[in-house]
């Protein structure tokens, strides 16, 4: 398979080479990775991926099951051994990780589990005081969940959860935040409630926002910048930049085609259907409606899959 | 019952049940219950063993429960401990065993051991189970919000400056001071009672972490009075008044719980609003 950062003639958003393309960022990165690799037992996970996020930007990370995703946050967090390449992060990072479970019995109000943000996991007991109070209050405030304070955290929905924890992740004022799958398991309504929260936190705050997710569609609108995993390479830029038919199948090495309709994106291999393929994904894409396809994000190899 | 050897075992009762109330709050939080069922159960081979040579039994179990605790913490792998925990347990619980049997004339001392004693308590003992409780509690009070958060969710702890590794450790060395503390007056085999049905009945009836805690506490006072008392007059083991009032405790937290439930269900203004829209996950 050829790297995807020696193909020929320039292409827009790919690898290293997109922090060329835009112009100097007047302020210094809040994350800046380049030339990652993550080796983990039985394969290489990550390869050769660089991207920079700014303050105040809202950055998605696109991949499929199994990308790597979460691999590349751990590493970005310091709990994942680095191969090769260079991460450089503004500390202190807020992290939402993927896979939060909460008992409803635990003796913990949704306040307590912000003010746990609050002190980080400092070592003593927390003394109560106005001032904290008062900044637990704002935080909740932040997160349109002032009402939800007093709840115990585990009896809450999943979309209030999302938002408590986001609370807990921004209590020590990050300047970057990283969010693990933060939409799996939230319908429509909450979904687009915690993007546009996360995009306010990203303007109103310039905290570098970076999340996960396996379906871009949700952010589209926010989006300032894609960050696109695939077979272990990455490609970054604008959404326009690398949601682009030539770019994904450079990236995946193979044909993929991108079809955008109602201000959706599909992304799906094409194969099977030779050159018309992309047609044909996107009349059945058509066929079907806009809200009930979502985008299908193939695995590498993975060809016979579509909408 | 307040005079003489027995003020002993009132002090040093307060100090063991009150110790093993707040461990207990991480025992339950933590969903810990098979290890601090372990430990006691290992550090009984060590009280055993103390008996046979004729040391302090304090020593043995002390010795026990750090080896319990140390073997426990050293080979568990990423959180999951519950098999190396059973392989702890079987092991000091065969060493015991043999202890016994070597032993034979120590029947009545095995017995109390196993199952409590209201005259465990002597007063040379006093001065170290004040300093093991203290301890203790400071262990717990500087661990506090790093074993809370890795208890309320594990991933949430792992990017702080305690590791959640070094934090079950500290954890496991305070099961470890509550089990030799409790394990004279107790019993080995329900000084894990103490740990579990207070902090369990706590965490249904308080809904903060501090409250519960503190409650937990309380309740496993009143338990270790009321079993030291009632032994005392009946001549029964401590363990069996210990490990009834800790089931009782748990059944009225529950039943609390969901009367409670019911109420605020009725009633509440948010509960009709969630019941109206369902939950989202
Ligand atoms: N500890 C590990 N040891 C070996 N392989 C691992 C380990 N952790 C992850 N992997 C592998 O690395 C790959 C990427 O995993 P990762 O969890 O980063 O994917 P992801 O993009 O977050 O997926 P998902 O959307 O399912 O959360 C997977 O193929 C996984 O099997
Ligand atoms: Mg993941």
């Amino acid at each position: 398979m050829v790297p995807i950062t020696s193909l020929p003639g320039p292409r827009p958003g790919l690898g290293a080479g997109s922090a060329g393309l835009r112009a100097p960022e007047l302020s210094e990165p809040a994350l800046s990775v380049e030339g990652l690799t993550v080796r983990l037992p039985g394969r290489e996970v990550l390869r050769d991926v660089s991207f920079s996020v700014a303050p105040g930007e809202l950055t998605g990370l696109i991949g499929s099951n199994g990308a790597g995703k979460t691999t590349l946050l751990r590493a970005v967090l310091g709990l994942q051994g680095l191969a090769a390449g260079r991460v450089a992060a503004k500390r202190p990072i807020g992290y939402v990780p993927q896979k939060v479970l909460l008992d409803p019995d635990l003796p913990v109000r949704a306040r307590d589990l912000v003010g746990l943000g609050l002190e980080g996991t400092r070592l003593g007991l927390p003394w109560p005081s106005r001032a904290r109070r008062a900044r637990v209050d704002e935080l909740l405030g932040s997160v349109e969940a002032s009402s939800l304070a007093e709840a115990r955290v585990g009896t809450l929905s999943g979309g209030e959860q999302q938002k408590i924890l986001i609370a807990h992740a921004l209590a020590r004022r990050p300047k970057l935040l990283l969010l693990d799958e933060p939409l799996a398991n939230l319908d429509l309504k909450a979904t687009q409630e915690v993007v546009a929260l996360l995009s306010r936190i990203a303007k109103t705050h310039g905290v570098a926002v970076l999340l996960s997710t396996h379906d871009i569609n949700p952010l589209l609108a926010v989006m300032d910048r894609v960050v696109y995993l695939a077979g272990g390479r990455a490609a970054s830029g604008t959404t326009d930049e690398v949601v682009q038919t030539d770019v994904l199948s450079a990236l995946y090495g193979h044909h993929v085609c991108v079809v955008r309709l109602h201000g959706r994106v599909l992304v799906s291999t094409t194969d099977e259907h030779g050159e018309q393929g992309c047609d044909v994904a996107a009349d059945a894409w058509e066929g079907a409606g806009p809200t009930t396809v979502r985008a299908v994000v193939p695995a590498p190899g993975d060809e016979g899959s579509s909408s | 019952m307040f005079s003489g050897f027995m003020v002993n075992t009132w002090l040093g009762g307060s100090v063991m049940a009150a110790v093993a109330g707040l461990v207990g709050f991480f025992v339950v939080l933590r969903g810990s219950t098979f290890a601090a069922h372990a430990i006691p159960q290992g550090a009984f081979a060590g009280a055993a063993g103390a008996a046979l040579i004729g040391v302090n039994t304090l020593v043995g179990t002390g010795t026990f429960a750090l080896l319990g605790v140390a073997a426990i913490a050293l080979w568990s792998r990423h959180g999951r401990n519950d098999v190396v925990t059973a392989l702890v347990l079987v092991s000091l619980l065969g060493v015991g065993s043999l202890f016994l049997s070597l032993s034979t004339e120590y029947a009545q001392q095995a017995f109390s051991l196993l199952f409590g004693s209201p005259l465990a308590v002597s007063s040379s003992e006093l001065v170290p189970t004040a300093a093991l409780g203290a301890f203790c509690v400071a262990l717990l009070a500087a661990l506090y919000r790093p074993l809370l958060l890795g208890s309320v969710a594990p991933e949430l702890a792992i990017t702080g400056p305690v590791p959640p590794a070094r934090a079950e450790l500290g954890f496991l060395l305070a099961v470890g001071v509550a089990t030799t503390l409790a394990l004279p007056v107790v019993g080995a085999l329900l000084v894990f009672s103490l740990m579990i049905g207070p902090p369990a009945a706590a965490r249904q009836l308080a809904g903060r972490p501090s409250l519960a805690m503190g409650l937990s506490a309380a309740l496993a006072l009143v338990t270790a009075w009321v079993a030291i008392a009632a032994s005392y007059e009946t001549n029964w083991p401590v363990g069996f008044f210990v490990g009834t009032f800790s089931a009782v405790w748990y059944v009225a937290g529950r039943a609390w719980a969901a009367w409670s439930r019911r109420a605020r269900a009725s009633v509440g203004p948010r509960a009709r609003q969630k019941l109206a829209l369902g939950r989202a996950s």
